[in-house]
């Protein structure tokens, strides 16, 4: 339909206001759409994300207390249809308010590094020289560590928990996802477009905000959504440690930990959540295969 | 091949490694003085005396300038003394250090792993490019990419510990057995592939990349337009010339290998560094966490190192020109 509405637009009749072009919205749309894996990840975690919110509403059962419940019944017992754990807790009704801590504290910590990044990546790549050196030069520090150990040792010293666990993610993301910036800014910042602006007289901030940012974004939008997939596996692996979300708040890292227990004897209470942590993580690969493909023209096929 | 060239652009990469080592070290002293808590009191529990408590603060360099106690901190670190443990009241460097041999192994074994069976997967799927096997081989290298490493584990333990009783699930050596190379060798299968999985399949992937990359390109075009068969092309032509791009792919994944190693020596019972740094984090010692991540570190940057200098040595085209 679309190339005929533009081929339409040739013909139209003298004095007809000219048709917008086809929007970015819109293009962009129509790429990702046709995307099957892409649309496939949206629909998992719109149904894991919807499921969370929801999570008072559809849960059968109370997340935190047997109510009576056989301990360790297995899969497709009436009523518990993935059983229930070692305290007699449903296991579905974990995993839907599971959902609630495990994207939050994939989700949070890496947007959080995002815009942080943006900042220090923006900074460090239009205003180079001493700026970029030193910026960039601090943050080499942190790749000497191996992005989970680091977070691990930073735990170490604020102490496990929730929160602490998300603002160790969130610093030893910063580096990465700055770098993706910087990069950026430096693949605009000699284009001709961006000489013309600053050649009429615009201020520093107009060439961040107009000329800069917009091509920055899409580069940064597709990594922090991979990086989300990265992390929901990450902070599942802090969590399964004891060093972020503690019990008996549901997370599936935590059901995993739990559930290790219980191993020799039911092993269904470990494996369940690890398979749902599975395939969220590669519905965020999936989605940010997606938004690469339709954020930038290069990698079309 | 310069020579001269070559040994400057060495040297200056030593150079280089300066300031990330003094960044690693400050970070790591600097933790250490904004953790909340008072390390004297720490040490000698709630009874002590504020003579006493004096008087170790004084002994310990407490009361001393920040930059002299990073000054003498940093002295004894690279003397090896990496401080007392207050919880354990040991040597931090006799905790870590058998832990970091027994890392070694295990982070070792897997590396091999995620090498050479990501590198044969990847040429494998390339040379049958968009058959059923290299399908079959991206989709679940894409899977078992995004698997979490301690679930792996639990998963082959059920399997192979469990149900099937192949193999140990725990531990470098069975508590009654007979010890050896070939006991170590079976615990060592399992952890070795929870540990190699992710990472092999994302050396898959770009392995499969680089090596669809150069097949693309004119000279391979020649060699088979002369007749030869795909596997000589594959042998001699395109694999010579993917070698250095495998290489750092690999490289770059050792980060996420020993990350990935600190949850299967949790799950195995591997009595290694990631174990004992998580268990040193729960217990909250901090002296023994801070000499962990300096060990960890230290050996990162160097291995980061060998692999560029690896590279240079394989690559004629990263040589400095």
């Amino acid at each position: 339909m679309a190339t005929t509405t533009t081929a339409l637009t040739t013909v139209e009749p003298v004095g007809a206001r000219p048709r917008r072009a086809p929007g970015a919205l819109a293009g962009f749309l129509r790429v990702f759409l046709r995307d099957r894996q892409a649309v496939v990840g949206v629909v998992i975690i719109a149904i894991a994300g919807g499921a969370a919110l929801l999570a008072p509403l559809i849960s059968p059962w109370d997340p935190l207390s047997a109510g009576g419940a056989e301990r360790l019944s297995p899969i497709g017992t009436p009523g518990h249809l993935l059983g229930t754990d070692e305290q007699g807790r449903d296991i579905l009704s974990r995993l839907i308010w599971g959902g609630r801590a495990s994207l939050l504290v994939g989700i949070l910590p890496t947007v959080a590094a995002g815009l942080v990044a943006l900042a220090l990546g923006l900074s460090a790549g239009s205003a180079g020289g001493i700026t970029d050196h030193v910026i960039m030069r601090a943050l080499d520090v942190f790749f000497a560590f191996p992005l989970v150990l680091l977070a691990i040792a930073i735990v170490g010293v604020i102490g496990p928990g929730m929160q602490n666990q998300m603002f160790a993610l969130a610093v030893v993301l910063v580096p990465y996802s700055t770098r993706v910036v910087r990069t950026a800014t430096l693949s605009v910042k000699p284009l001709e477009f961006v000489e013309a602006a600053r050649a009429l007289g615009a201020s520093r901030a107009r060439l961040l905000a107009r000329h800069l940012l917009p091509n920055v974004l899409p580069p940064l939008v597709v990594y922090t959504t991979t990086l989300v997939g990265m992390m929901i596996v990450a902070s599942a692996g802090l969590s399964f440690l004891g060093l972020g979300v503690q019990p008996p708040t549901p997370d599936w890292g935590v059901m995993v930990g739990n559930g290790r227990l219980v191993l020799y004897r039911a092993a269904h209470v470990a494996t369940i959540p690890g398979i749902v942590i599975v395939v969220v993580a590669l519905a965020f690969n999936f989605v940010g295969d997606g938004l690469r493909e339709a954020l930038d023209p290069r990698a079309r096929r | 091949m310069d020579e001269a060239r070559v040994t400057i652009y060495v040297i200056q990469r030593l150079v280089g490694l300066v300031p990330v080592l003094f960044g690693i070290s400050i970070v790591i002293f600097l933790t250490m003085k904004l953790i909340p808590g008072d390390v004297a009191r720490a040490l000698l529990g709630p009874m002590a005396t504020d003579q006493s408590l004096a008087q170790l603060r004084h002994a310990l360099g407490l009361d001393e300038a920040i930059y002299v106690q990073y000054g003498k901190w940093l002295w004894r670190a690279l003397q090896g003394d990496l401080g007392l443990s207050p919880i354990v009241h040991k040597p931090v460097m006799d905790i870590l250090l058998p832990k970091f041999g027994n890392t070694l192994i295990l982070a070792g074994a897997s590396f091999f792993l995620a090498v050479v069976g990501g590198v044969a997967v990847g040429v494998l799927a390339a040379s049958r490019r968009h058959g059923l096997i290299d399908r079959a081989v991206m989709g679940a290298s894409l899977v078992i990419g995004n698997m979490p490493p301690f679930w792996l584990g639990l998963v082959l333990i059920v399997f192979f510990a469990i149900n099937l009783r192949w193999l140990p699930s725990l531990g470098m050596y069975s508590a009654r057995g007979p010890g050896g190379l070939e006991d170590l060798l079976a615990h060592l299968v399992l952890p070795t592939i929870a540990t190699a999985a992710a990472p092999g399949a994302i050396i898959a992937r770009m392995t499969r990349a680089s090596v669809l990359e150069i097949l693309g390109q004119d000279y391979i075009k020649v060699a088979r337009s002369k007749g030869l068969s795909d596997r000589a092309v594959l042998a001699t032509h395109a694999l010579r010339v993917a070698w250095p791009a495998i290489l750092t792919i690999s490289g770059l994944q050792l980060g996420y290998l020993l990350g990935g190693a600190v949850f299967t020596e949790e799950v195995f019972g591997w009595p290694g560094l990631g174990k004992q740094l998580v268990s040193s984090v729960i217990a909250r010692d901090v002296q023994v966490v801070q000499g962990a991540a300096l060990f960890i570190a230290l050996s990162f940057v160097l291995v980061n190192l060998a692999v560029d200098l690896l590279n240079l040595y394989l690559d004629p085209r990263s040589r400095p020109a």
